[in-house]
């Protein structure tokens, strides 16, 4: 079960995740998109998205450290257990707590509003949830590592041992199944939510515009190679107007 | 100089009846589709009125455009790059559903359905965005016709600005007040503030057109473009999630016709045709410092294209021959700039903007017919543009960042045009004296009448046709141009009629159309080679090819034309 859990059940999320993301985006670059909902409201969504979005980018900071730089190098500069703990504790709540009021705030906005109730579709849904689990489960992690204070299991010598033994292709599998129940359960939450990332509006990620720093203000663009609209078969975005498209049976 | 081609085109105020048919033929062809049921590419303003979206020209408040910095550098007025990155998970100042208005349809299922009773049937108004029951209270030209005024008159920014410096001076009473149409579409900018807030880089501008498109598949639904956009042409599409915008009808335009929104024009009031301009300077031109020279630094942009160095400077940027021949009859740099008639909206937002307007005379002439003077009379016009502050300190805010000296030197030249051709109708003779006044010569006015009021077809519309051997494809994937006259299609490749590449739908569309709307009658049968285009068939008779061939008597051929 462990193997299978440890040893096999990444590498299969591994394989959906970069292969759905090739996929995504040769075939769906019309899919690939924000689909903000802004026009609908935007009073919570002011609140709501910053305080996710950045919260987030700390909590990814703080896997990234936590989970990639070894004990011995962070020992071999002379921080402490006690230290890095206390740090990574304090910083990761914070970044946590903010991250999941935000997605609160933007799921009881989703609920609570009608169009953009509307404009929820089941594969939101479903990401929704999964990412909500993802962030409880993570910071039940924490949670726990505070009330039993010094005693909290080291999660650098279980969790980021195998996590980088996955890269060297020879899973840990051992050091994995040794931490404790909290600690497997945000693993997999987590990797469902990589298994789900290709297929779902998270993909905004990967195209974060970073390149806009440096591109000049005025793009030139010889014309376009590709079809018209009227030249083709009808695509997304072609819908007909009506409240048909409204109607959750109907709608894809 | 780096010589580019721009296609642009003119409006002429005076002449806009405000049927909005421009915006229904335009609804009909590009937004008639779930998502983008509020967004209007081009749309029919009332001014005095607020414009849609509501208010949109209030910049304090949407935050559209360039400015200055402290520099004198011109600069997005919603920050630098760094910071708008940073503002990029909740954009801070994006119009609302409620700034334009939620659209709605009529459940008309039910006057079909309802069982019987005692009650009619109603149809009830159905939200498009949550599909419920709504109440239908603002639209995309809710004051038109000046409907509300006097209670909404004063939320006009223009009016707001006008009353500001001059003191309330603008009342909605009936007798005083004046009124005209602003149609819009997108500027199509040299200096497009909509590309340059989009951080995916999306938003491109054509070299071979000026063109300003959205790439729909690079388009990461940011909506950045929509808050920079100051006209607040960009619209986003609550379905799909992509931002959207007037295409200048490119595919039409390829093949040499006009938009639909020109050639459905009932005022036929619009023009379009081509300018060369010089794109190194466009930086330049937009960064002058006080904004009311900015519309003499976008005239200057243009250039002649009768100066052997532009000519020569073109041809090394390899814009083609038939290109530059258009851009000598290009009506709108005409009505620009040889007769300086035509202004550009807002220049103050520094886009360097390429739909021009002609003011409207008409605001001055109606009120001084009311007064019961003559209003074709040049000295009274003439006095009168000088007297009726108020329209003409409007016009500036809309059209010279609030020069009235340029509006009123046009105003002048329209109404001494009006005023010439009046007495050569009137077989008074040609006055010299009035072109004269406002320094054209008798000539060039009557030139600029035939222009303005008999307008031809192919003298409003001078569209040069797009090139293949540029060395880009058309607008479908292994296209080319043997397509270009629309014949050779369906030509029978090697195996048998339906083998070979298949022949793009738009090219074949267009053509015919053109073929159409240029020919006197019905098109010609070889045209299609024995086919009918169903989308082109204006179902007078019964045109050759539209059944399948019999083994028919001969003579049938011709068909019942
Ligand atoms: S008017 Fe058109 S080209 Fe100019 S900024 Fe707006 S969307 Fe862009
Ligand atoms: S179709 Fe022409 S006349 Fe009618 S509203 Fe549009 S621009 Fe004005």
């Amino acid at each position: 079960m462990d193997v299978v859990l440890w040893g096999v059940l990444p590498y299969l999320v591994v394989v959906t995740f970069v292969g759905g993301l090739v996929w995504r985006y040769r075939y769906d670059q019309f899919g690939w998109t924000t689909r903000s909902s802004q026009l609908y409201e935007s009073r919570l969504l002011r609140i709501g998205s910053p305080l996710f979005h950045f919260g987030l980018l700390f909590v990814i900071v703080g896997h990234v450290v936590g989970l990639l730089i070894p004990e011995e190098w962070t020992d071999a500069v002379g921080v402490t257990e006690e230290m890095y703990h206390a740090g990574a504790l304090g910083i990761g709540t914070i970044a946590g707590v903010a991250t999941l009021s935000g997605i609160v705030i933007l799921i009881v906005r989703r609920r609570r509003t009608g169009p953009v109730f509307m404009a929820t579709t089941k594969n939101d849904k479903l990401m929704y949830a999964v990412l909500t689990s993802a962030i409880v489960a993570g910071l039940a992690t924490t949670v726990v590592a505070f009330s039993q204070g010094s005693d909290a299991h080291n999660y650098r010598e279980s969790v980021s041992v195998w996590f980088r033994s996955l890269f060297i292709l020879r899973p840990d599998v051992e050091a994995m199944a040794s931490a404790p129940v909290q600690f497997h359960l945000h693993v997999l939450i987590g990797l469902a939510l990589f298994a789900l990332f290709p297929f779902s509006r998270l993909v905004h990620a990967f195209t974060a515009p970073l390149h806009y720093l440096f591109r000049p203000y005025v793009v030139y663009r010889s014309r376009d190679r590709r079809p018209t609209p009227g030249a083709s078969a009808p695509r997304r975005g072609w819908d007909p107007v009506g409240t048909r498209d409204r109607d959750p049976s109907t709608r894809r | 100089m780096r010589v580019m081609a721009q296609v642009a085109m003119v409006m002429n105020l005076d002449k806009c009846i405000g049927c909005h048919t421009c915006s229904v033929t335009c609804k009909q062809a590009w937004t008639n589709r779930a998502g983008v049921e509020y967004v209007w590419f081009n749309n029919v303003e009332t001014r005095p009125g607020q414009g849609y979206p509501r208010r949109y020209e209030d910049q304090e408040q949407w935050r559209g455009g360039w400015t200055l910095n402290r520099r004198g550098r011109l600069a997005l007025r919603t920050g630098g790059r760094a910071k708008r990155l940073l503002s990029i998970f909740a954009s801070p100042v994006q119009p609302e559903l409620e700034d334009y208005y939620e659209p709605w349809t009529y459940d008309y299922e039910t006057l079909v359905d309802a069982p019987l009773g005692d009650d009619f049937p109603v149809a009830r108004p159905k939200s498009l965005i949550t599909g419920k029951d709504t109440k239908v209270t603002w639209s995309a030209n809710w004051d038109d016709n000046l409907g509300g005024t006097s209670e909404l008159g004063h939320l006009d920014p223009i009016v707001e600005k006008v009353r500001r410096e001059s003191e309330d001076k603008i009342k909605f009473e009936l007798e005083k007040t004046f009124m005209f149409y602003l149609p819009r579409i997108c500027e199509h900018c040299l200096n497009p503030s909509c590309m340059a807030s989009c951080p995916s880089g999306a938003i491109y501008k054509r070299a071979e057109d000026g063109i300003v498109l959205v790439d729909q598949d690079r388009c990461r639904g940011w909506r950045q473009c929509i808050t920079g956009c100051p006209y607040k042409k960009i619209y986003f599409n609550h379905k799909t999630g992509k931002a959207e915008k007037c295409t200048f009808c490119y595919p039409r335009l390829e093949v040499g016709l006009p938009t639909v929104c020109a050639e459905t024009c009932v005022g036929r009031l619009r023009y379009i045709g081509v300018f060369l301009y010089d794109a190194d300077r466009v930086t330049e031109a937009a960064s002058v410092p006080d904004e009311k020279d900015l519309y003499e630094a976008q005239l200057d942009l243009m250039l002649d294209p009768e100066d052997p160095a532009v000519i020569a400077a073109a041809r090394e940027q390899g814009i083609p021959a038939d290109w530059l021949d258009a851009a000598r009859r290009s009506p709108v740099y005409a009505l620009a700039k040889k007769y300086r008639v035509a202004l550009p909206l807002h220049p103050e937002y520094r886009t360097m903007p390429m739909v021009w307007y002609v003011p409207p005379l008409s605001p001055v002439v109606d009120l001084l017919r009311d007064q019961g003077h003559d209003a074709e009379d040049p000295g009274t016009l003439f006095g009168a543009i000088e007297a009726l502050r108020i329209p003409i300190e409007y016009l500036a805010e809309l059209f010279t960042a609030g020069d009235t000296e340029v509006v009123s030197g046009v105003l002048h030249r329209l109404a001494a045009m009006r005023s010439y051709l009046r007495g050569i109708t009137l077989d008074e003779g040609a006055d010299e004296s009035i072109p004269a006044a406002v320094g054209m010569t008798g000539q060039a006015m009557y030139a600029m009448y035939r222009l303005l009021a008999i307008a031809k077809y192919d003298e409003r519309y001078v569209i040069p046709k797009a090139h293949e051997e540029r060395g880009h494809e058309l607008e479908e994937l292994g296209c080319s141009l043997d397509y270009d006259e629309g014949p050779g299609m369906y030509e029978s490749a090697a195996f048998g009629e339906a083998s070979g590449r298949p022949v793009p739908v738009a090219v074949e569309t267009f053509h015919a159309l053109r073929q159409r709307q240029t020919s006197e009658g019905i098109s010609p049968a070889e045209e299609m080679r024995g086919r009918v285009n169903l989308l082109n068939w204006d179902g007078v008779g019964t045109p050759p090819g539209l059944f399948p061939h019999h083994d028919a008597p001969a003579g049938d051929e011709g068909g019942e034309r």
